[in-house]
């Protein structure tokens, strides 16, 4: 990324550049999203309901899988889980208000299009223009093409009947294990995701589905508030790019 | 609960974080424990979705052709290949391996 910065006249060209790009390869696979969801018993209009409403991708995944596996009565625990992982939206949200310049209507503004790759491509840049150039071009731009691909993505799974003669079940563990992969860094994230993956495997046979993967959660949340050492990584700028597809 | 509360209490429940977000003063998120159990918990979540998601039907452990294929996406990810080809390898060899009657 840092040398596209050298091909372009001016930052806030390149940081269009760069959200346009993301925004793309991002919307591409909103169409596995859509596809997963219906497969996993929502309608095409609950599909597309999640990705205008929701839009947050890891979340949106969660939610379809934990009703794959334990239909509308798992429907608590697919709530929770979404409802979890968008807690690190928050921390996004809390990143980028001072950056984003502005009254409260732009911070209301800002507020749907505040997700894992508009928060890294804004970041990614240096000049304070161009930050907020790059945080909306790459927050609409997917927002537009998600959608758009969602919707695509649906009508096709239904047409496709079983799902898992398509291996589209596999496709939901793939993804997860792709938005995993970038996070892995360093011996904290990795412990955890170990722990969590134990628990959740030990946990299915006696819980409900969907229970296994908050108790999981809990991993986190006790590694993170015991761990006696001060964190290695600076808060700015890192957590959030490793969120990059 | 209809599938359609649920739908769209999840959705209120995820614009309402990035809202509150917006609504917390930023000097909360340099409390570094905050900050990095966010992110922990991101990766908990998503590695026992992995888990969930590859064994699991219902409340039983089962080992089928999603094993494979989340191994043949494993070695795609460590090659550096896109999302897309990711989630469609995995797909295809799920897809291959029960067409050929190799796993269930």
């Amino acid at each position: 990324m840092m040398r596209m910065r050298s091909f372009s006249r001016t930052a806030e060209g390149a940081a269009t550049r760069q959200g346009l790009a993301v925004a793309l390869a991002t919307s591409a696979y909103g169409i596995s999203f859509g596809a997963l969801s219906v497969a996993s018993g929502l309608d095409v209009w609950q599909t597309c309901v999640l990705s205008l409403l929701m839009f947050t991708g890891g979340s949106q995944f969660a939610f379809v899988g934990v009703i794959a596996a334990g239909g509308v009565a798992a429907a608590p625990a697919a709530i929770a889980s979404a409802t979890l992982l968008g807690v690190r939206n928050a921390a996004y949200a809390m990143r980028m208000a001072p950056l984003l310049g502005g009254g409260p209507w732009r911070r209301a503004a800002a507020t749907q299009f505040t997700i894992d790759e508009s928060v890294a491509v804004a970041l990614a840049q240096d000049a304070p223009r161009a930050r907020r150039v790059g945080f909306w071009v790459t927050g609409i731009g997917i927002w537009v093409g998600w959608n758009l691909s969602t919707f695509a993505g649906a009508l096709l799974g239904d047409v496709l009947g079983d799902p898992r003669a398509y291996g589209l079940d596999a496709a939901a563990a793939a993804a997860f294990l792709a938005l995993l992969w970038p996070r892995l860094r360093g011996r904290q994230p990795l412990a955890v995701a170990v722990g969590a993956a134990i628990v959740a495997a030990a946990l299915t046979p006696l819980l409900m589905p969907g229970i296994p993967v908050i108790a999981a959660a809990a991993v986190a949340v006790a590694v993170g508030l015991f761990d006696p050492r001060r964190p290695t990584v600076a808060p700015v700028g890192t957590a959030e790019e490793k969120g990059m597809p | 609960m209809t599938l359609w509360t649920a739908v769209l209490l999840a959705s209120i429940l995820c614009v309402a974080l990035k809202a509150v977000g917006y609504l917390i003063p930023a000097r909360v998120l340099e409390a570094p424990r905050p900050a990095r159990i966010a992110d922990l918990l991101t990766v908990a979540l998503l590695s026992a979705l992995v888990v969930v998601q590859t064994l699991a039907v219902g409340a039983a452990v089962v080992v089928d052709a999603r094993l494979p294929a989340v191994g043949v996406a494993a070695v795609l990810l460590w090659a550096r290949a896109p999302f897309l080809v990711v989630v469609a390898a995995a797909a295809v060899t799920a897809a291959l391996l029960r067409l050929w009657g190799w796993a269930t």
